[in-house]
């Protein structure tokens, strides 16, 4: 990564942190708040963006409509209900949702409102069946500690989860109902952020108060970061489903990147003194004719379809169409993710990438002559397609160039696994919701305050005083607890175990064991808590040993859904007692007596090794060490 | 209730502060937070000393009013203008072949929200409906007239009377159909009254429509029911009264039922109209123009007009339930009801001690039709020896007729004539496709007996 220095920069950032709540039901149905793989029902839904009293539509819903735009629903039957279906009301908010987010609030030293109301905050990309995602503020302001400092806290929401997306097929988008309607709550911090390593830091620290009230869930696509992001002279820009902690400084460094270059070619372009009118009067050329035997590929399957290949001259954008704006994306990658969204094409070429993909050199050049450009000043961006979509592609392209000369425009933009980012979709203007009509407003009563005061986390320094004072663990371990993802697992079990198994063995197992695992690339998500708790009940009641652990979580993660014992019986770790680790000691002893009287003493480490291939998980090593010794110096006696 | 649906606690702080709903206001509170934001008034009743703010994030949040330590700055917003309009599509287009007249009654097929309160605003206008729904126009042009705007429950026979007339009106000046909007609730009871006041003429189809979900939501039904139903009224072959609404719980497919046959089954879904004891006439795809006739027996368009309007208003609807004597039936007859109609217990029965309520019913002239409240499958009064006494107490058992058809009938029937034999007659007698004599196997829904 090149070095930025984001002070200077004037880097600012603020987070939205998105968790999902583990309530038992859903936020407005009595659906359980889980993901279910069984059977489902189907049907197909189209959503009509609709019009407010100011007469206005949501234009990219408009355009989805247009395109007659279609929604299919898998419906599963455990999972899901009327509700989810939009064929019901939805049921009063979830209280015990709204008591878990009120618990943050009042970790956070939030102002509680008196009362709390739904909105409908309208999103017509399908993934809510009813048109809008329904959502609360449950709470104002407030600080948390992370990275060194205090960082307001701007709101607090409670909010349903969307539907799960499973794929497209033409024009129809495929969601699951199961996701749809679990809450999740959102934290949104103050832009105070000033570095890309301080945004994970708060992220962390943030995801650690949420996990200290043991009612969170787990697992990957539990928890979002979403990232304003914003350097001065730049724009705000919304970076959407950051899954992972590590991949938000990359995310945020990018940026970073995105709108230093983006302001470079702005910068660039007024030195070469182009302005707005020069790029909005270029009209597109029909060019068609040019590419009658190209040999692109893309362009002949457009024209076999009865496509056009339309030509918009960029004057003076000559080499800035190819300017790396982060890795791998360039400024030409911007138009065409504007084209693809507002038009719906598959592509576009620009000169800067030219000749390529099959365009000849030749060809380049008929189309320079044909917009009549300077190959040496301007570039050009070429559409082939149904030529009502390829002009409305260029009417685009030609707006957003335009807008370069302005610097960053506002963007809501979608988080890639590498940490860049793609366009998804302009920042909303002010947000389009009203109020649930549906849903009685919430009084926040006592009953309510004191539901949350039961969960609120309590601070960090006092629940690691518990797990030094009372249970004994180090301060390392403890700390590494506190940062564990299974934290509220942790606990239940060091308290359900006290007195009969350490709780360093029980801590060691995740922080250790599991975290070990996870280096190996063993996907430790897939062990569920039954597993684990099976496991160390079985380790508690001697049923095997510690050692054990490692083997059958391995097991566990390749085979999700059967037990901890099962397991134990297959890979034969069943415990042995000190008789029969005798016996196979001696035996090991026999098989190798040679060897033991060549070497003497000296044949302890092989002896022991071959022991604890047999032996291992089945009964302590301390005890294997013991018996070999033991019977070592026995068979050297006799 | 005071300023803006508030109690007066509220109300009186509005007043001492001197604002109003809308005012944008800075409250500051006594934990020290400035909260910035519009005025609401209230949407739901309640008495909690809660003043509900707007905030710039478009959020609203209830402020207890003893928090509040300070009225910072007032501002009055100055309502916006309507914009342009933005229209659905980008060009219109009219089927300029087919006329269908729209009559409005109530619900709301074509409305706007207002974002600041969620307040829907119905508004059957025809500019409204060239916005909102313009995928109707592909089928015919269509000429909108509000003739009510109530809601469902508040409908009443003497505006079946005036809708019938209106319907009337325009078939005869040319209209290939007409479509009525109309809230759910008593959608079908409306359907079955015009059914009877057109059994003897109707050139074109009447289709009553409405909508599950209210059509300021994004996943309304109502552009999709609207659009079935005017393509029914255009273009489907049969001249009837039908109900037009989604035939599933996915945009597909919606059905045209007959409206002396059909029945709000559900409360809340899309599809919560069905055909009762019947098959519907006819699948409709709003989407690709497609009527599939299911039920060959109907009545082909371009017959005359008949119209027998009218109807009476004193006719009561009454269901026998464990414990109901013949007090009710008495209360009725003393209050001077025209006609019952008793929804009995399976095949149609009601308690031995209320009989005599049906014998003196008939000595005075008030007939009681007798339907049964499981819905599917025939009254018969033969079967016991309560049902005999009934028929022998002059009751008058109507076959497999709906109740709520049964009662629309007998208000048709009883503004014709009070002859107690000529009633019998014509309720016994199927006028518009509401008795039927043979059900097959399939005429019963089948009901999934697995999770
Ligand atoms: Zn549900």
């Amino acid at each position: 990564m090149p070095e930025l220095d984001y002070r200077a920069l004037g880097l600012k950032v603020g987070l939205e942190i998105h968790q999902q709540l583990a309530t038992r039901e859903k936020l407005f149905c009595a659906c359980p708040a889980e993901l279910g793989e069984e059977e489902h029902d189907e049907f197909e839904r189209r959503l009509r963006p609709t019009r407010s009293e100011l007469g206005d539509v949501d234009v990219a819903a408009l355009f989805e409509w247009r395109r007659g735009r279609s929604y299919l629903y898998e419906a599963p039957t455990m999972h899901s209900c009327l509700v989810e279906a939009d064929e019901e009301p939805p049921h009063p908010i979830n209280r015990e949702a709204v008591a878990i987010a009120l618990a943050i609030a009042l970790a956070a030293g939030s102002w509680i409102p008196g009362e709390v109301y739904v909105m409908r905050k309208v999103v017509i990309d399908g993934s809510n069946t009813s048109g809008f995602q329904r959502t609360a503020i449950v709470a104002l302001g407030g600080e948390v500690d992370a990275a060194g400092k205090r960082v307001p806290i701007e709101t607090i929401v409670v909010e349903e989860d969307a539907s799960r997306k499973m794929g497209e097929e033409g024009r129809r988008v495929r969601y699951r109902l199961d996701r749809l309607g679990i809450p999740l709550i959102e934290i949104a911090t103050g832009p105070v952020i000033e570095t890309p390593e301080e945004a994970r830091e708060v992220a962390l620290a943030i995801g650690r108060l949420l996990r200290l009230t043991g009612r969170v869930r787990r697992g990957l696509g539990t928890i979002r970061q979403d990232l304003n992001v914003s350097i001065r002279g730049g724009a705000k820009t919304e970076i959407k489903g950051v899954q992972r902690l590590d991949l938000i400084p990359k995310a945020v460094h990018y940026e970073v990147l995105r709108q230093v270059r983006l302001l470079e070619i702005r910068d660039e372009l007024r030195a070469r003194g182009v302005s707005r009118e020069d790029v909005l009067s270029m009209q597109p050329v029909d060019v068609t004719d040019l590419f009658r035997s190209t040999k692109s590929k893309v362009v002949r399957r457009s024209l076999g379809k009865g496509g056009r290949v339309l030509a918009l001259r960029l004057p003076q954008f000559k080499g800035l169409l190819g300017r790396e704006l982060m890795p791998g994306r360039r400024f030409g990658t911007e138009l065409a993710d504007y084209a693809r969204f507002w038009a719906g094409v598959g592509g576009l070429f620009h000169s800067d990438e030219l000749p390529k993909y099959g365009i000849t050199g030749d060809e380049v050049e008929a189309v320079y002559k044909a917009l009549g450009a300077d190959p040496g000043r301007d570039a050009f961006v070429l559409v082939a397609d149904e030529e009502e979509k390829a002009r409305r592609a260029l009417e685009v392209v030609k707006e957003r160039a335009a807008k370069a000369l302005e610097g960053v425009p506002e963007e809501t933009r979608a988080a890639n696994p590498d940490g860049t980012t793609r366009f998804l979709r302009p920042r909303p203007g002010s947000a389009r919701m009203y109020p649930e009509t549906d849903i009685p407003p919430l009084e926040v009563d006592e009953e309510l305050v004191r539901m949350a005061e039961e969960i609120k986390p309590e601070p960090v320094e006092a629940k690691m005083r518990r797990l030094v004072e009372e249970y004994g663990l180090s301060r390392e371990l403890a700390e590494q607890v506190i940062e564990d993802v299974r934290l509220d697992l942790i606990e239940m079990l060091i308290s359900r175990y006290h007195g009969e198994l350490p709780a360093s063995v029980i801590a060691s197992l995740f922080t250790v064991t599991l975290r070990g695992l996870r280096g190996e690339g063993v996907d430790i998500e897939a062990i569920s808590d039954d597993v684990l708790e099976e496991l160390v009940d079985m380790i508690a009641r001697g049923e095997v040993a510690k050692e054990a652990a490692e083997e059958i979580l391995k097991k566990a993660a390749e085979e999700p859904g059967k037990g901890a014992r099962a397991i134990a019986r297959e890979l034969g770790l069943g415990r042995v007692t000190r008789e029969e680790a005798e016996r196979i000691v001696e035996e090991i002893i026999k098989e190798n007596i040679d060897k033991v009287r060549e070497k003497g003493e000296r044949a302890r480490g092989l002896i022991m090794g071959r022991a604890m291939a047999k032996l291992r998980g089945r009964i302590e090593g301390k005890i294997v060490a013991q018996i070999v010794e033991e019977k070592l110096r026995e068979a050297l006696r006799g | 209730m005071g300023i803006g649906g508030y109690p007066e606690e509220v109300s009186h702080f509005l007043r001492s502060h001197g604002l109003e709903v809308g005012d944008r206001v800075k409250l500051r509170l006594d934990s020290g937070l400035v909260l910035e934001g519009v005025v609401m008034p209230r949407y739901s009743p309640s008495t909690r000393p809660v003043l509900v703010l707007k905030l710039r994030n478009g959020y609203n949040v209830g402020v207890r009013i003893q928090e509040i330590r300070s009225v910072d700055k007032v501002e009055r917003v100055t309502q916006e203008s309507p914009g342009a309009p933005v229209p659905l599509v980008e060009e219109l287009s009219i089927a300029e072949d087919k006329r269908v007249a729209l009559i409005g009654t109530g619900g709301t097929i074509a409305s706007r929200v207002d974002y600041e309160t969620g307040a829907v605003k119905p508004s059957l206008s025809q500019e409204e409906l060239v916005l909102s729904v313009p995928e109707a126009f592909q089928y015919a042009r269509i000429d909108v007239e509000e003739l009510y705007s109530i809601l469902s429950e508040d409908m009443k026979p003497g505006m079946w009377a005036r809708i019938a007339e209106e319907a009337a009106r325009k078939l005869e000046s040319g209209y290939d159909g007409v479509v009525i909007a109309h809230g759910t609730d008593t959608m079908g009871y409306t359907a079955a009254a015009l059914s009877f006041a057109f059994h003897k003429g109707l050139p074109g189809p009447i289709a009553l429509t409405g909508a599950q979900r209210s059509s300021d939501r994004p996943s309304s039904d109502a552009a999709f029911n609207l659009t079935a139903a005017v393509l029914v009224a255009s273009r489907a072959p049969f001249a009837e009264v039908t109900v037009v609404m989604h035939g599933e719980t996915g945009d597909s497919y919606a059905l045209a039922h007959r409206g002396v046959r059909v029945r709000k089954m559900h409360t809340s879904r899309r599809d919560a109209f069905q055909s009762i004891n019947a098959l519907p006439l006819a699948k409709v795809y709003p989407q690709d123009g497609r009527i599939e006739v299911i039920d060959p027996s109907h009545r082909p368009r371009g017959g005359g007009l008949v119209l027998e309007n009218g109807f009476d208003e004193r006719v009561a609807l009454v269901k026998h339930f464990p414990g109901a004597t013949g007090e009710i039936i008495e209360m009725l007859l003393d209050k001077g009801f025209h006609g019952i109609v008793v929804e009995g217990t399976g095949f149609g029965h009601i308690a031995s001690d209320a009989i005599g309520a049906v014998r003196r019913a008939t000595e005075m002239g008030v007939p009681v039709v007798i339907t049964s409240q499981t819905l599917f499958g025939r009254v018969n009064l033969n079967v016991y020896s309560n049902g005999r006494r009934l028929l022998e107490a002059g009751a008058i058992p109507v076959e497999d007729m709906l109740p709520e058809t049964a009662y629309a009938k007998l208000s048709w029937v009883l503004a014709r004539t009070r002859d107690l034999g000529e009633v019998r007659r014509l309720m016994t007698t199927s006028l518009a496709g509401e008795i039927s004599w043979r059900h097959n196997l399939r005429l019963y829904p089948r009901w999934r007996h697995s999770a």
